[in-house]
């Protein structure tokens, strides 16, 4: 599997560390509900299809990048800085 | 028997070897099958289930007969195909499976009970009692069942692995690859070439076609010179590409060759892993076998392999060959004997509008019925319109036509597509992004379309990288039509073998319909159709057209099991290389590693590091005793520590300070310059991460220090804070973990040590608990800390690495001369579980800050991670399982980590358990064991006695509960 780091370029899936869904951006505001809280910190989909999942550039630059993929084709549809993500629509 | 002339082998150099201790003859170039059978050597193995004699059947990787075991000891490998195997001097071989011999074997018992051994038999026999299975059933089965051994030695032989990329990977190189790769050359694109064969030239080599006026060996041999001497082109042969993964990586074994590999120090085999922008499949196609009764006596074989043992090996494999098939290869076969002189005694085309103009006995719509001969074969029974005519035959070739070598194009789940003109599955085009397929791997079957096929897609891959092809003239080669009429069996009494590996026959198959085993994937499964190491590469089409008659299907609506990696059977040694002993996981040194060392110290890993467990003494004979002289050491007078290993995280920007409230649980802001404080970090899900000290070095610098254990962890958690969920912050990260080399100056007199050695001293004043800085020792820039782990007045003294070997042992020497020295791993631990400090044995990713007695560290002030989460009700519910100390107060003094605690008289079972112990350690400062353990409502217990008890050591010892730091709980020390 390759991956494409804003930074560094096209590599190998060995340098990334896998966190999970980007909906880890969305951190809520800490008097939010608990609900909230809830869906933000244990609330995952599992779809057959498109994700944006958050990777670490480990052992590369250290950039936390979201990755878009397909779980079911496995193609790698692209990748920006989380730093990006987190300012606009995550 | 060898042929007088002819075939591709070095008759100068003869090759002695051995067979079951037999000694042979072979020559240069050939495998091992075909030197065997050039000594008329038949009978190679005995098949997995019935332990059927069994010869060669075929003349490639997927050869499911002829497996046998080579090497001794620690190199011995089992399941080697004889028909890949290159003959080397010296080369022994044995067969395998059989008891007590290949001739003799006992366990052909097995072929006697067929008709108790047929498909389901192990389901529906070895149910009852369930006991009997794992003792009884299973090893019996194991035993009589199966392929070669491994010898449980260590493997003493160099693997190796690669890494490399291209522009276009071209997997296979006969006349579809080598043009494919030609093209793509001249371009001046990157390629690499592989094929599994030790040259070149695919079905070439093996016919007696011309291309381009000259034998098809020769074209294909002066296309690879051409390729080799190019810069841009790297050919691989002996290299199996073994697999197709997302994003255009391939895996492929290259075996090594013979010269090579025999050099001192060379590697066996090597794994590669390819990175290819776009990838042409040049595969070829495999021959499979037609089932009728019999059909795998020693002596039958496939009909392209025949052609390759006469043409390219020089061998016949019989004196009186017959030949059965379906397809215009049944009559290339016989001419292509004829031309060498041998005999043929019989063609029979099962097609009723057969014709041949061969001067040879012709059976025009016979179709085989039957093979005689047990351990090799005698005779064929042939049926006709007019009856059954019996032909005395040593050797039967046989084609029941052709199937595209798709695997690859399976293995990222594509399906192969059902083409009733050639009777076969094909690639379905964009199974594997970046892979185009070409040639008889595409269903094309003559040398020419092979050859065009393979300019053309190459031709297309270059215009998708942006490159342009160039004119490369098509050689002249045959453009015959492929002419088959499907024959998958022979009607008829008696077992007729469709997966000769696994043992699996027609009847098997109709069975497993007959059962209601009808989805493809049920009668895999069931008969075991296509689950040996060769993935049933000459039997699944035949065994699905079985199934598709047997329910009443057609094949593309029966639809097919898929193939997946590895497209032959690939060594874990080969796929692991690199990774066995200490390249499983690097290992880390510290600065001070060969001072500890040389001073006798055993080292423990920690993470991926080494530290010293403790630091013997003369006289001192056990652990406990250097460990307790240690602790006595800093508490007395000045213990020197290696704490390096703690991971160092620079933290550097104006909005450092706010990164740090905001991972940490209380203030960091508000700490001044110069001053060190100790932080909590969460998760954010409320549980503890981590803990360590920070300190400020500037208004805008700060260095953080983590556990050893979670160092990367907290590097990683801290970009992720700043990066996805603060990056408004100006504030860069950096660890410098390696760049310092950090020691702790522990006990009473660790100021005057440090006072001996900085160039300008410290005291009280300037230097209170707690407080950091810039300092010069003997003219190196430094940091100091005044923190403390052991709870004496203490220091860490930071400088850069390459200062730290010297360093340590100055300050070794220093201490040793003020009554102390060096203390490690084990003294340490037992100075902070005197002073109840925690480490990850406590803060183990299931306790929270409240469980820790940390609650008040939580700021009410400002957000941090973690926050909302550690407020939830069941994470400070007063029933949880809080940290306290314990004390051994009853007869046995022992306490044991891991240790589940009872109250004093509740049975110690699971549903009475109140807490577990998570770190002990003897405390010679107040000479008893101490334990930290997570009780529940611990908090509320201190002086209650209750009972730990050690299942698994057996260990029962009754405990007083109190407060979690045994030793100067005021503090005192650290700060006077």
């Amino acid at each position: 599997m390759r991956i494409t780091c804003p930074i560094c370029g096209e590599r190998d899936r060995r340098e990334f560390y896998y966190q999970g869904d980007a909906v880890a951006l969305r951190r809520p505001e800490v008097d939010d509900t608990p609900e909230e809280w809830d869906a933000y910190l244990h609330l995952r989909d599992n779809p057959a299809g498109v994700t944006r999942d958050l990777w670490y550039h480990e052992t590369g630059c250290g950039a936390w990048l979201v990755v878009t993929r397909n779980t079911v084709t496995h193609e790698v549809l692209g990748s920006v800085l989380a730093r990006d993500a987190a300012g606009g629509a995550a | 028997m060898r042929l007088g002339k002819g075939g591709q082998i070095d008759r100068n150099q003869r090759i002695a070897f051995r067979f079951d201790g037999h000694r042979y003859e072979g020559f240069a170039g050939d495998t091992l099958a075909s030197a065997l059978l050039a000594n008329g050597q038949r009978l190679l193995a005995r098949s997995f289930k019935y332990h059927r004699p069994r010869g060669v059947l075929t003349a490639g990787s997927e050869e499911p007969n002829a497996l046998v075991t080579i090497g001794q000891g620690g190199a011995q490998e089992p399941n080697v195909r004889a028909t890949v195997q290159e003959l080397h001097e010296g080369l022994e071989a044995r067969s395998q499976n059989a008891w007590p011999s290949l001739e003799l074997d006992l366990l052909a018992v097995n072929d006697l009970a067929a008709p108790f051994l047929a498909a389901g038999f192990y389901y529906k026999t070895f149910m009852w009692p369930r006991a009997f299975w794992e003792k009884l059933y299973e090893p019996l089965i194991r035993r009589a069942a199966g392929l070669g051994a491994l010898s449980v030695q260590n493997n003493e032989d160099r693997y190796e692995r690669v890494f490399a990329h291209c522009d276009l990977l071209v997997i296979g190189a006969g006349p579809a690859g080598l043009m494919a790769a030609l093209t793509a050359a001249r371009a001046g694109a990157d390629v690499i070439l592989c094929d599994e064969d030790t040259r070149t030239g695919g079905r070439l080599n093996a016919e007696t076609h011309e291309v381009a006026g000259q034998p098809g060996a020769d074209w294909a041999a002066s296309v690879t010179a051409e390729l080799e001497a190019m810069p841009n082109v790297r050919v691989l042969t002996r290299t199996t590409v073994t697999g197709a993964y997302d994003q255009g990586t391939y895996g492929a074994l290259e075996r090594l060759a013979l010269g090579v590999a025999a050099r001192k120090g060379a590697p066996r085999e090597a794994f590669w892993r390819i990175v290819a922008r776009r990838a042409v499949l040049a595969a070829g196609a495999l021959e499979r076998p037609v089932a009728f009764r019999n059909n795998d006596r020693p002596g039958v074989m496939m009909a392209g392999a025949l052609r390759a043992y006469v043409n390219r090996w020089a061998v016949s494999p019989g004196r009186a060959v017959t030949v059965f098939g379906n397809n215009d290869d049944a009559h290339r076969t016989a001419a292509d004997l004829l031309a060498a002189g041998v005999h043929v005694a019989a063609l029979i085309d099962s097609r009723a509008d057969a014709v041949t103009d061969l001067d040879i006995p012709f059976f025009k719509g016979g179709q085989v019925c039957d093979a005689h001969g047990r351990k090799g074969l005698e005779a064929i029974s042939i049926a006709t319109t007019s009856g059954i005519e019996k032909i005395r035959t040593d050797c039967l070739a046989m084609s029941g036509g052709w199937n595209p070598t798709v695997h690859l194009t399976c293995h990222m789940n594509g399906r192969p597509t059902w083409n009733a003109g050639l009777a076969s599955f094909v690639p379905t085009p964009g199974a594997i992004p970046g892979l185009v397929t070409a040639g008889a791997c595409n269903g094309t079957m003559s040398t020419h379309g092979c050859l065009a096929e393979g300019a053309r897609v190459a031709a297309e891959v270059l215009g998708d990288l942006g490159m342009k092809a160039p004119d490369v003239a098509l050689p002249q080669a045959e453009d015959a039509p492929y002419r088959i009429t499907p024959l998958w069996t022979v009607p008829g009494k008696g077992r007729a073998w469709l997966d000769f590996q696994n043992d699996v026959t027609v009847k098997d198959v109709k069975q497993a319909a007959v059962e209601n085993f009808r989805s493809v994937e049920h009668m895999k499964r069931y008969t075991t159709q296509g689950m040996a190491t060769d993935q049933g590469k000459n039997s699944n089409v035949a065994a699905l057209a079985v199934l598709a008659d047997a329910t009443g299907r057609g094949i593309p609506e029966t639809g097919t099991t898929t193939f997946r990696p590895p497209y032959v059977p690939v060594s874990i040694a080969a796929m692991g290389a690199g990774a066995q002993g200490a390249g499983f996981a690097p290992q880390r040194f510290t600065t001070s590693h060969r001072a500890s060392v040389a001073a006798g110290a055993p080292m423990i890993e920690a993470g991926l590091w080494y530290r010293p467990g403790y630091f013997p003494k003369d006289g001192e004979t056990t652990w406990r005793q250097s460990c307790d002289r240690e602790v006595g050491m800093v508490r007395n007078a000045v213990g020197v520590c290696d704490v390096s290993t703690l991971g160092k995280i620079d933290i550097k920007g104006p909005g450092a300070a706010a990164l740090l409230d905001f991972v940490y649980t209380n203030m960091f802001s508000t700490l001044p310059e110069g001053r060190v404080r100790y932080g909590l970090m969460l998760r954010e899900d409320g549980h503890v991460m981590d803990d360590g000290t920070t300190a400020r070095l500037g208004p805008d610098h700060f260095v953080m220090t983590t556990t050893t254990a979670a160092a990367g962890q907290v590097m990683k958690h801290l970009e992720f804070a700043q990066q996805a969920l603060r990056p408004d912050l100006d504030v860069s990260i950096c660890s410098v973990t390696e760049h310092w080399a950090q020691f702790a100056v522990a006990g009473p007199k660790a100021r005057d040590l440090l006072n001996g050695l900085l160039d300008s001293p410290i005291d009280d004043a300037a230097w209170p608990f707690m407080a950091c800085g810039p300092v010069a020792l003997q003219g190196v820039a430094g940091r100091l800390f005044r923190i403390s782990f052991s709870g004496e007045h203490a220091y860490e003294v930071a400088v850069p690495a390459r200062y730290g070997d010297s360093l340590f042992r100055l300050l070794v020497s220093c201490a040793e001369a003020l009554g102390g020295g060096a203390y490690g791993l084990e003294a340490l631990n037992v100075l902070r579980i005197e002073k109840g400090f925690i480490t990850h044995a406590e803060i183990h990713g299931r306790t929270t800050a409240f469980d820790i007695g940390m609650q008040k560290m939580l700021s009410a002030k400002k957000d941090f991670i973690g926050k909302a989460a550690a407020a939830r009700p069941g994470l400070v519910d007063p029933d949880r399982e809080q940290l306290v100390g314990l004390k051994p107060v009853g007869a046995v003094k022992q306490l044991t980590a891991g240790a589940h605690l009872f109250d004093r008289d509740a049975p110690a079972t699971r549903e009475n358990d109140q807490g577990y112990v998570t770190s002990v350690g003897f405390s010679p400062t107040l000479e008893t064991f101490l334990g930290l353990a997570f009780l529940k409502q611990g908090r509320t217990r201190h002086g209650e006695v209750i009972r730990m008890v050690d299942h698994l050591r057996g260990v029962e010892t009754l405990c007083e509960v109190c407060d979690p730091v045994f030793f100067d709980p005021e503090g005192g020390r650290a700060r006077g």
